[in-house]
Parts: structure tokens; sequence; C-alpha cells
């Protein structure tokens, strides 16, 4: 975590010397919690003790929420309630002072692919005040059966293993699926098909629409050791490159970390269930125990704002706590 | 050897009677070659341990995930293939011929394993 000022995470090409298209990335503990705002490419991130500050700024015509990693199911030490920490999470949603529109959950909905685990999710969902929900699948959501109990529940209006596309308020949002076929050695996979529908999906629009992929794996390396990268997904972001502003949003290492690179944005959100370890700093990235008092500080949701015309995407991690 | 042989012919002579002695058959030759020893995987940190494993022709390896997370234990070339093993879950396969087994785990690919059958 650079922090230059307390309180403040200031990730700004044009003032700290650091190439525009260099590698940058900003661990933003959700125990602090951060606002991100994105201008033009440049992303400053506010701890959420300053978000007076920022008033109106964080306002936009558009507020949507991602969650992720709800691991319904998962039942040992690192969160033995995973169900109280869903409903946490939704508890918090419904305080935020801009209802969002819908919300995003970027995979591992279930622990083991259990429909009652779904059927759980499902349920805890119902509670929020966002009543739209777009998923795309994690691993956890696709196990034994190659994710076809994944598609029937959640993918009915998707293409091939659940990738799909929409719009809302002039920002077009890309579903993306990369936790299937995954190969001996390898990261996560989008696979050919699923490129050729992408490229066709981003072809006819304009290059100032404000684009925001999501998908489990993140699709950029964040630690490829720990299989945390997607192989072919510099195929999916080359077809992005004519776009101003494009907004990148993962699950998976149940952790909060930021980059910017060229005009992309990336960002992986925080777990509802359970913390993983920063990469490379244990032995595996299995569940991370922390003590009892500590756990939602560092479990979480992501509320974004897009504010019409000014290239902005807002990005909020806050911690249940 | 010889014993366990014969005792195998009867048991399933017993088990079948004269019209399962096909299946019989069967049965006896795949246990004629050796013993069958069993060996453990164990599958800690999202790691196979041991990564390489040599055993003989006809040994039984037992993977037992000790994760909190789940895994699967999947052939490279389609040999064999577990269901998903959740903590302290065990999956098995028997070897019967010699040869190498590249495997891994198909939730988190980047754990791989090879058992090597001599």
């Amino acid at each position: 975590m650079s922090e230059k000022k307390k309180g403040e995470l200031l990730i700004d090409h044009n003032h700290d010397g650091i190439d525009r298209r260099g590698f940058l990335k900003c661990m933003a503990w959700a125990g602090t919690g951060a606002l991100c705002v994105m201008q033009g490419g440049v992303l400053k991130s506010y701890s959420l003790s300053r978000l007076s500050d920022l008033g109106a700024k964080a306002a936009g015509e558009l507020s949507f929420v991602q969650i992720s990693d709800s691991h319904m199911g998962f039942n040992k030490a690192a969160n033995p309630d995973v169900v109280g920490t869903l409903k946490a999470a939704i508890d918090k949603i419904n305080g935020l002072a801009m209802p969002p529109e819908f919300m995003l959950h970027t995979g591992d909905i279930s622990h083991l692919s259990k429909p009652e685990e779904f059927d759980t999710v499902d349920q805890i969902l119902k509670g929020a005040s966002a009543k739209d929900v777009f998923f795309v699948p994690g691993e956890h959501d696709v196990l034994g059966d190659d994710g076809k109990q994944y598609l029937e529940r959640y993918g009915k209006n998707a293409k091939g293993a659940g990738w799909y596309s929409f719009d809302k308020k002039g920002v077009h949002f890309i579903g993306l699926v990369n936790v299937l076929n995954l190969k001996a050695g390898g990261l996560g996979t989008l696979g050919q098909e699923q490129l050729e529908w992408m490229k066709a999906d981003v072809k006819h629009l304009k290059h100032s629409t404000p684009i925001v992929v999501f998908a489990h794996i993140p699709l950029w390396s964040v630690y490829p050791e720990w299989g945390w990268g997607t192989e072919d997904s510099a195929q999916a972001l080359a077809y992005l490159e004519k776009f101003g502003s494009v907004t990148v949003l993962n699950g998976h290492i149940h952790q909060t970390m930021q980059k910017v690179e060229g005009n992309v944005t990336f960002h992986t959100a925080a777990s509802t269930a359970f913390p993983q370890p920063a990469p490379g700093k244990a032995d595996s990235p299995g569940p991370m125990k922390v003590p009892a008092e500590q756990l939602k500080n560092i479990l979480g949701i992501t509320d974004v704002n897009y504010v019409r015309g000014q290239h902005a995407l807002a990005v909020v991690d806050s911690s249940l706590a | 050897m010889r014993r366990s042989v014969s005792t195998a012919v009867l048991l399933v002579a017993l088990g079948f009677g004269m019209a399962g002695l096909g299946a019989g058959t069967r049965h006896f030759s795949a246990n004629a070659q050796l013993k069958p020893e069993t060996t453990e995987v164990k599958i800690d940190n999202f790691s196979f341990g041991p990564g390489t494993l040599t055993v003989p022709v006809g040994t039984t390896v037992t993977w037992t995930n000790r994760d909190d997370i789940p895994h699967t234990v999947v052939s490279t070339e389609g040999a064999f293939k577990s269901k998903v093993l959740d903590t302290d879950e065990k999956f098995s396969f028997t070897f019967s011929r010699a040869g190498s087994y590249p495997y891994f785990c198909s939730i988190h690919p980047k754990m791989t394993g090879k058992v090597v059958v001599q």
C-alpha cells in the first residue's frame, strides 16, 4: 500500500513519476476502506474516512455494487458463519446513501456447487434493496458438472458457458467466464469461442462508451504462481484498446487490489466469506485465519458509481465492520 | 501367493456360483499379479505430496485432501478422475499398468503431480 498521506491512497500517474503504462498496484485493505475515482484513466483512491471531502463528486448517474466469493457452504475456522457475513454485506448495501441500481456477483457463489448452497445465497440476496443481480461463475460454482447447473440457474440469457453483455445508462457491461476447461499447470481460460463473441460484441460500440468487464479470476497477472491470472486475457483486453474508459472487476483472490494500465483500471473485490493471504505471503492461497473480531474488517463489498460525461467510475470498497 | 489365489477363486465360486464364473476369471487375473500395496498422497497447502510417486504395478494410491478448500485429482490423459474432494475426503485408484501418469487439480490447475508405475 503506497499511503502518501494519512487517510489518502493516491494513485496519480501525472504526479508520482511512475510511467503511465507501467505496472502499479495498490493494496487497499478493506479494513480501512477506499473510494476510487477514475478520471480519464487516472485513478484516485481515498480512505472512507475522507468521503466527506468528495461530497457530490462521488455521486453519479449509475451506481452498482459488486459482491464476490460468498462460498456458501464453507464452514471452516477462517469463517464458520458465511451466512452471517453475506447478510452483513447485504445490510451494508441496503444502508448505502445512494441505493445501487443492481449488483454484480463475481463468482464462487457456492463452495461446493451444491443446490442448497445456491438456494441459500439466492434467498439472502432477495433481502437486498437492489433486486437485479448479474452473475459470473467461479470455479467453485461449476464443480462436477462443468457448469451445467450454474447455467440452468443463472445463465438463461447467456451465451456459451454463461457469458453475456448488457447496457445500463450508456455503460456497456460484459460478463465473462474464465473458470472452465482449465489445463494442467495453467491459469484461468476464456477460450476462443468466448473471445470471438466478445470481439463481435464490442465491435460496433462507440469509442467513448465506458466499458465494465467482470469475471471471476483476475484478467491481469496478480500472481500466476498461485493461478491468479487468466491465460488469454491479453487477447480480450486487446479488443478494448480503442475505448477510452475500461474497468475490469474480478473476485477470486479474496482481497482488494487495484492496478491502472493505460485505459484500463483493474480492480479485485473482497470476499464476503473469508480472506486469503497477499500474493506470496503464505505457503498457499488457502483461507487466512484472522482473529474473529477482525474478520469483518477484511470482508466487504464494492460500490461503483458512474458519472456520465466525466468518464469516471468511482469504486468504493467498504468492509463489513 | 498360491494360497491367496485359491482363496479368491473359492470366494468367487461361493459368491456367484457357476453363473459368475466369467466375471470371476477377470477378478482372478487382476488380483493375481501382486499383493496390492497402498500408498498415500497428501494434499496440503495447495500441493500434492509427494509430487512424484513411484510405485510397482498393482498399487492402489490414495489421495487425501487435508486443505480447507476442495480439490480434485484428475489424470491429464484421462486415466482417472476423482469427484470433488472436500476436506479429509479421499480418492483411490489402482494402477494396473506400467507408465507415467501426470495429474492435476482441475479446480486449481497450478497443482500438478505424477505417479510413475513400474
